[in-house]
């Protein structure tokens, strides 16, 4: 994973600009304000903090030490039974998996198939290209909560309700990545491109072994974001699937939280679930935080 | 894959159809380029352009959720549907309250996420913080995080005997059964000033069948919960976009009203914001449109509870299909859903329309606007 740190690091193709002037003026009379705005800044991060901080003290924590004492970042008395209720007595572990193999499927299909329709319309030259575009366009205006019931509708008229393709399926394209695709094919030079053709590559040659290698910092654009997108995805299973066999996290962590699988407030399991499903993508954010944070700071951070 | 896609390029080489301006090297574009943009076509067709058109079927028809809706058995009813949820009745009630809700959270996350995630980006975008790397973080952090596990938290944090009313029990304060409480907090607000009931005017006039009087309630407490919620989980995604705009500020201008005399505050209203106005514009658009939306947070936690005022019109929407086979309500919700939706997008064209943004400025908007989109 570390290659891949470095190489988006140094080909942060958007990042913008370092600010040219970085001067520090610390006249006495700034110190206090300094000083304030420390305080102030430090408190801020505290609250955006602090809940995640609980979630996870209070995963470890008993039920009885939860409801009594449920601000202390360090439980009492230290129990994984949380966890192993999770893991040995729940379908957590066949959530997770399920989500895994969704989300790799369509992460993996949303960026082949994005990156050649991307290419597609930057570079071929097509009847109808236009259209095409225009279509992906407006497709993107359509907001995901009205297509709860017409998304039913349809996978229930093709039969795939309640099947691995009819979740991956419709998850498999998106028009964002599309749309970021085909940006980033408009801005990289086309002439090595010409250069294979006239040795005479095909256009999928081309589009394989020239041109996909160089979108590579567009390419963990498109990862990052369907990774997550799909991770996190839950109105869509939610009208896809109804066996608790194609459960997923969101749907499963979801129905705990409403308290189908446990009588009680059960809050150390809840928390621990949604700790668990954090993970993945806060690993994800972490390895390219940089390149999602979209700034120079790596760069003059000292 | 390849070859499937390959033909259209190696096939025989005779004269090309159309001359193209590169000559040889252009061969078989025509070809490969509709091989290339199929997949997306033919998914987004038939998961995105069909449902809609079936789903806008659905919203004029009796349908009751059993065999197919294109079926000849079930039949046209006109604007019947649309009828049921703006005339009267009880459905007419229950989508009034839904807008109600969410017109209150939009009115109340919109603005509140906007002044939030522009002041953290001013704080973390100063040249002389330490650790700015850190502190972006933070801020960001929650929003990557999926809305389930989110809200599955924040119904710990706000319950009863949660953290939340701890730390107000801590400064001596007692924290309501957040979301257990259906009060709005006007009407709250306006108990504690002596007013319990509103004038006839307002209690005898109704509109969806809901009077003016409870239009203008307020959010609930529980409510409330979800609009905190939501600012927290979304003023680190436009935080990063004031970060971008800021970056891109002329540091000249700044410096000459320095020269001037220009206190930081004076800077910030004066010289700043008007430079921020694009960003501005674009991040209440994004936020109009995804509060409208609201959806996961409520099928996650409160279910419309307590007393339907945590219900939105999505979440509406999908209880009146999937739990009440309802299908033509809830289809013909989505649709007004989705009206409404429009009209804020074409708001947002309008008040950028002629405006001079740089092409890297509309990228940066685009790619964080994705990333929402993917986060939310």
């Amino acid at each position: 994973m570390t290659d891949t740190t470095l190489a988006q690091a140094a080909t942060l193709a958007e990042a913008p600009a370092p600010v040219p002037h970085r001067r520090r003026r610390l006249t006495p009379g700034s110190v206090a304000g300094q000083i304030v705005l420390y305080a102030l800044i430090v408190l801020l991060a505290l609250i955006y903090i602090y809940p995640f901080l609980v979630q996870v003290a209070t995963s470890f924590k008993s039920e009885q030490e939860a409801a009594l004492d449920p601000i202390s970042l360090l439980p009492q008395t230290f129990t994984v039974a949380a966890y192993e209720r999770l893991f040995l007595h729940s379908d957590f572990p066949l959530w997770f998996a399920n989500s895994a193999i969704v989300t790799i499927l369509v992460t993996l299909g949303r960026v082949f198939f994005v990156s050649l329709a991307g290419y597609a319309l930057a570079r071929l030259r097509f009847r109808g290209r236009g259209i095409v575009f225009a279509l992906v366009v407006g497709v993107m205006a359509v907001p995901a909560v009205v297509l709860l019931i017409p998304k039913f509708l349809v996978l229930n008229q093709l039969g795939l309700y309640d099947s691995y393709a009819g979740m991956v399926l419709p998850l498999l394209v998106d028009a964002a990545g599309v749309f970021i695709m085909k940006n980033f094919f408009e801005s990289i030079p086309v002439s090595v491109e010409e250069q294979a053709r006239i040795d005479g590559a095909g256009t999928f040659r081309v589009f394989w072994s020239i041109v996909l290698p160089m979108a590579r910092p567009a390419l963990i654009t498109i990862v990052i974001l369907s990774f997550q997108g799909s991770w996190n995805e839950l109105s869509h299973f939610i009208v896809a699937t109804q066996s608790p066999e194609l459960t997923v996290l969101t749907k499963g962590v979801a129905s705990l939280s409403s308290g189908q699988l446990s009588q009680g407030t059960q809050y150390p399991l809840k928390l621990a679930a949604a700790a668990l499903m954090t993970i993945p993508v806060a690993v994800l954010f972490f390895i390219f935080q940089k390149r999602i944070m979209n700034t120079s700071e790596g760069a003059v951070k000292g | 894959m390849s070859a499937t896609t390959t033909p259209a390029a190696t096939a025989p080489r005779p004269v090309s159809p159309r001359p193209s301006r590169s000559g040889g090297t252009r061969r078989g574009e025509a070809g490969a380029g509709w091989l290339f943009v199929s997949p997306v076509i033919l998914i987004l067709g038939t998961f995105l352009l069909v449902p809609v058109l079936m789903a806008l079927w659905v919203s004029f028809s009796d349908w009751s959720g059993r065999g197919s809706p294109l079926s000849p058995n079930v039949s046209f009813i006109g604007l019947d549907n649309y009828a049921a949820i703006t005339t009267e009745g009880l459905a007419t009630r229950d989508f009034g309250t839904a807008l109600r809700n969410n017109a209150w959270y939009v009115l109340l996350v919109v603005p509140l996420q906007t002044a939030l995630s522009l002041f953290l980006a001013v704080l973390v975008s100063r040249r002389i913080l330490r650790a700015r790397g850190f502190f972006r973080t933070a801020f960001y952090f929650p929003s990557v995080t999926s809305s389930v596990a989110i809200t599955v938290l924040w119904m710990f944090l706000f319950s009863f005997a949660g953290p939340v009313n701890a730390i107000i029990a801590w400064f001596g304060g007692e924290g309501p059964n957040w979301f257990r409480d259906p009060r709005g907090l006007v009407h709250v607000a306006l108990s504690g000033l002596g007013v319990t009931s509103g004038p006839d005017a307002l209690t005898q006039n109704t509109a969806l069948g809901l009077s003016w009087w409870d239009w203008l309630a307020g959010p609930s407490v529980a409510m409330f919960a979800l609009i905190l919620m939501a600012v927290f989980t979304t003023s680190g995604t436009f935080m990063l976009l004031f970060i971008a705009a800021l970056q891109n500020v002329g540091y000249d201008l700044t410096e000459a009203s320095m020269m001037d005399g220009a206190n930081a505050w004076q800077r910030f209203w004066r010289i700043t914001l008007p430079q921020l106005r694009p960003t501005l514009f674009t991040v209440v658009t994004l936020g109009l449109i995804g509060c409208w939306q609201v959806f996961d947070q409520i099928y996650t936690g409160t279910q419309g509870d307590p007393a339907k005022t945590t219900m939105t019109p999505a979440y509406l929407s999908y209880t009146a299909a999937f739990g009440n086979n309802n299908w033509g309500i809830g289809a013909a919700i989505a649709f007004i859903l989705f009206l409404i939706i429009i009209v804020f997008t074409i708001f947002q064209r309008w008040a950028l329309r002629d405006r001079p943004v740089s092409r890297r400025r509309i990228r940066a908007y685009q790619s964080s606007a994705q990333r929402k989109g993917a986060a939310s």
